[in-house]
């Protein structure tokens, strides 16, 4: 037992967690604890939106594997912070929050807190819809338990935001403290290993399926399950599409990689997704945006579903076996049994159609005639980034074409808002990623529209040193609603026109930062080539036509087959 | 949704005794679009702990996700389906009658007395009668109260427990 201020528990609680970076702004209700933080060796990234502070401790989770840190005062502060987490919620990524809150008393009344006192607002209230766990802190002798809590939840499981509030003069209340090593909760056991009867049937499908296919999500990357996913797709010669969250889980220029599935997928895995007798899914929601028509998702298929979350299970595609278990482990464990009764094979006729589809619909995009194409242009950054790059994204047109053509090969390397659909979450994320891996080159593939809702944080990226690229695919328009009006609404463009404000080169100066407007690809090249090797961030200006699509595409409410890869 | 299919499905939640619980359950039922029919709360045998019986209406594949969701919660420690043919329901009712003259009166006390039920106040103009039993026992007294005029109801809504030895609780 120690005697100290809840401020000064709440930093030890965080070195005992072997927090090095929390991404935060200060304010009235969170002052003691940033006094603390003045004498600290923990980095406290000072951003210039609280939304930021979470998107960017979002950004650092997913680059690192390691619980992001954000932090914001009290009111607004906090009501600033709700995006970002409501995002890293729906792409469960391991997000703390802490907020500063009012006092829960005062001198001349009894109660503060519900009383609207200034920069109060029930964060905790609002929050419970998008925490996996959320808690207002009463007495400074329940910090150290608490943040082990949140820090416990939030990593274990199925991965989650959680937040933690805290009036004021809990943080400055002086209180023998207690930092326990293990955190128990009785409502909270997640399970990890899979069922031994389900695996076994898992394998029996597997064995003898004869067009087995992998839907590989986000949970894949979470678990680390990588090496286990790909030692099972060679042994069975089974080709694996992902979702736009489990990019980077598989390696793209292998040839059993069929992409992205879904709205924006590949042609091949959609094709392929109608053809398959078995389909493994791995650490998916079966979102919305990756099966199409859930009537006509996988008529063909037996589906085998392995999540840790067993509310994941049945919710959204009715499957034959349901596995609730973490993904590495029960990959592994499959590809052991299976290894046992298989032989290595080598080709088959369902790996020969996987081949024959993957070839026919690779190359019919239409170059047309000039060369700053979206298209070609991440295929230029990919040819230009070392592996181990990371690039975020925007939401929208770049979102979509970053996707499709930008092949990754390890996970963690591609990070984008999968869930929410944020738009302003791939700079701050970039930001995050940075920090994480600053060894790394992080790129933010942007559109104009998402770039100018987060790009005040070009004044973080100068300050404190973070030096990033973001390319703005501009069109002047948000590109994928205009997209939407120019296919199903008659081209009637209803406030989507963004115009030429502002200029980003100008904007990127005003800050600090170096910007460059490029006229062709060899010109975007050189300039991608100077702000990988710049100390200050980039943003390099990428005018496409306000008319460029994003093929191939599934019409919303269609099925996969109904995919298509030109307009009319 | 298959309307047919739909039925009440009774659920026992075994969940922190603390505020804010009750809050996040009925959050994910609202933001789930799950229709709670009935909700009660109460302290249970261990005092850290409450438990709360939800009666609701949905189809099989409905059901099943309701408890899944509601085991996510960290605050929600055990949840069970309640098996409709082994268990015990009750719901407490507070039924206020207009009864102006002796005959209505005597015809009230009458009814009460067969639904074994209790009349716990009077007034010159009504009478309020308390009666316990599971929810068809007291909807049937409510249509014989009709006739009467009813000027107002209290229900707790339904609390339940399974028959015989085996137990929704938490080992300590």
């Amino acid at each position: 037992m120690v005697k100290m201020t809840g401020a000064q528990a709440l930093v030890e609680a965080l070195k005992r967690q072997n927090v090095e970076v929390i991404f935060g702004i200060s304010g009235g209700s969170i002052l003691p604890i940033h006094d603390v933080l003045h004498d600290s060796d923990i980095r406290h990234i000072l951003v210039r939106h609280e939304q930021c502070a979470a998107h960017a401790a979002d950004g650092y989770a997913r680059a690192s594997g390691r619980p992001g840190v954000c932090m914001a005062t009290s009111g607004p502060g906090a009501t600033n912070l709700v995006t970002g987490i409501a995002n890293a919620y729906l792409d469960s990524s391991p997000v703390v929050a802490f907020t500063g809150q009012v006092n829960t008393f005062s001198a001349n009344s009894s109660y503060m807190i519900g009383r609207d006192a200034f920069q109060e607002a029930d964060i905790v209230g609002i929050t419970i819809p998008v925490t996996k766990y959320n808690y207002q802190v009463k007495k400074a002798s329940e910090i150290p338990k608490t943040v082990k809590l949140a820090f416990h939840i939030a990593t274990t499981g199925r991965p989650g935001p959680a937040l933690i509030d805290l009036p004021k003069n809990v943080q400055t209340e002086n209180s023998e403290m207690e930092f326990p090593n293990t955190v128990e909760v009785r409502g909270y056991k997640p399970k990890t290993e899979p069922h031994p009867l389900q695996v076994k049937k898992a394998v029996k499908l597997l064995f003898e399926a004869e067009r087995p296919m992998v839907l590989a999500g986000g949970g894949v990357i979470i678990s680390n399950a990588s090496p286990e996913l790909l030692a099972l797709a060679e042994l069975l010669m089974m080709p694996v599409a992902t979702t736009l969250m489990g990019k980077g889980c598989f390696p793209e220029n292998h040839p059993l990689s069929l992409g992205d599935v879904g709205m924006h997928g590949t042609q091949a895995a959609n094709k392929l997704m109608l053809e398959a007798d078995v389909l493994l899914a791995v650490g998916t929601r079966f979102s919305d945006r990756t099966t199409g028509n859930l009537d006509e998702f996988c008529p063909n298929a037996k589906i085998i579903h392995i999540d840790i979350d067993a509310a994941e299970i049945g919710k959204n595609v009715e499957v034959d076996v349901p596995i609730v278990a973490d993904a590495k482990e029960t990959l592994g464990l499959i590809h052991r049994l299976l290894m046992y009764q298989l032989k290595e094979r080598e080709s088959s006729p369902w790996f020969n159609r996987v081949k024959e589809l993957k070839e026919q619909l690779q190359n019919n995009m239409d170059p047309g005639n000039c060369d700053l194409k979206p298209p070609l242009l991440i295929q230029e950054l990919r040819k230009i980034l070392p592996e181990n790059a990371i690039v975020t994204t925007e939401v929208g047109q770049n979102q979509m074409w970053a996707a499709l053509h930008f092949k990754t090969s390890k996970p963690r390397t591609f990070i984008s808002s999968g869930g929410l659909g944020t738009m302003g979450f791939g700079f701050p994320a970039a930001l995050g990623a940075k920090v994480a891996c600053p060894g790394s080159s992080v790129v933010d593939i942007a559109g104009d529209g998402s770039f100018i809702m987060t790009e005040q944080e070009l004044a973080c990226s100068v300050m404190e040193k973070i030096p990033v690229t973001v390319m703005v695919l501009n069109n002047s328009m948000l590109g994928m609603v205009a997209q939407w009006q120019r296919l199903f609404y008659n081209r009637r463009y209803s406030a989507v026109e963004l115009g030429k404000a502002p200029d980003f080169v100008k904007l990127a100066e005003a800050y600090g930062a170096q910007g460059f407007r490029v006229g062709s690809l060899k010109e975007f090249s050189e300039a991608m080539k100077k702000a990988l090797k710049s100390e200050v961030t980039t943003v390099i200006d990428v005018p496409i036509s306000p008319e460029e699509n994003v093929f191939p595409m599934v019409p919303a409410g269609k099925g996969l087959k109904d995919i298509i890869d030109r307009a009319g | 949704m298959d309307m047919a299919k739909e039925q009440n499905h009774i659920i026992s939640a075994i969940v922190e005794h603390k505020p804010g619980v009750l809050y996040g359950v009925a959050n994910l039922f609202r933001r789930r679009g799950f229709n709670i029919e009935s909700i009660s709360v109460g302290p249970t045998e261990q005092s850290d702990l409450a438990r709360m019986t939800i009666t609701v209406k949905g189809d099989e594949k409905t059901i099943e996700q309701v408890v899944k969701q509601l085991n996510k919660l960290i605050d929600v420690i055990k949840v069970s389906r309640l098996d409709p043919a082994n268990i015990v329901t009750r719901e407490l009712a507070l039924i206020k009658v207009r009864a102006l003259d002796s005959k209505a009166r005597s015809d009230v006390i009458n009814y009460a007395d067969i639904f074994r039920a209790r009349v716990v106040d009077v007034s010159s103009e009504s009478l309020m009668v308390e009666i316990t039993g599971d929810s068809d026992k007291i909807d049937a007294f409510l249509d014989l109260m009709k006739p009467f005029g009813v000027k107002e109801v209290a229900r707790t809504g339904i609390t339940a427990l399974s028959r015989g030895a085996k137990s929704v609780r938490i080992e300590e």
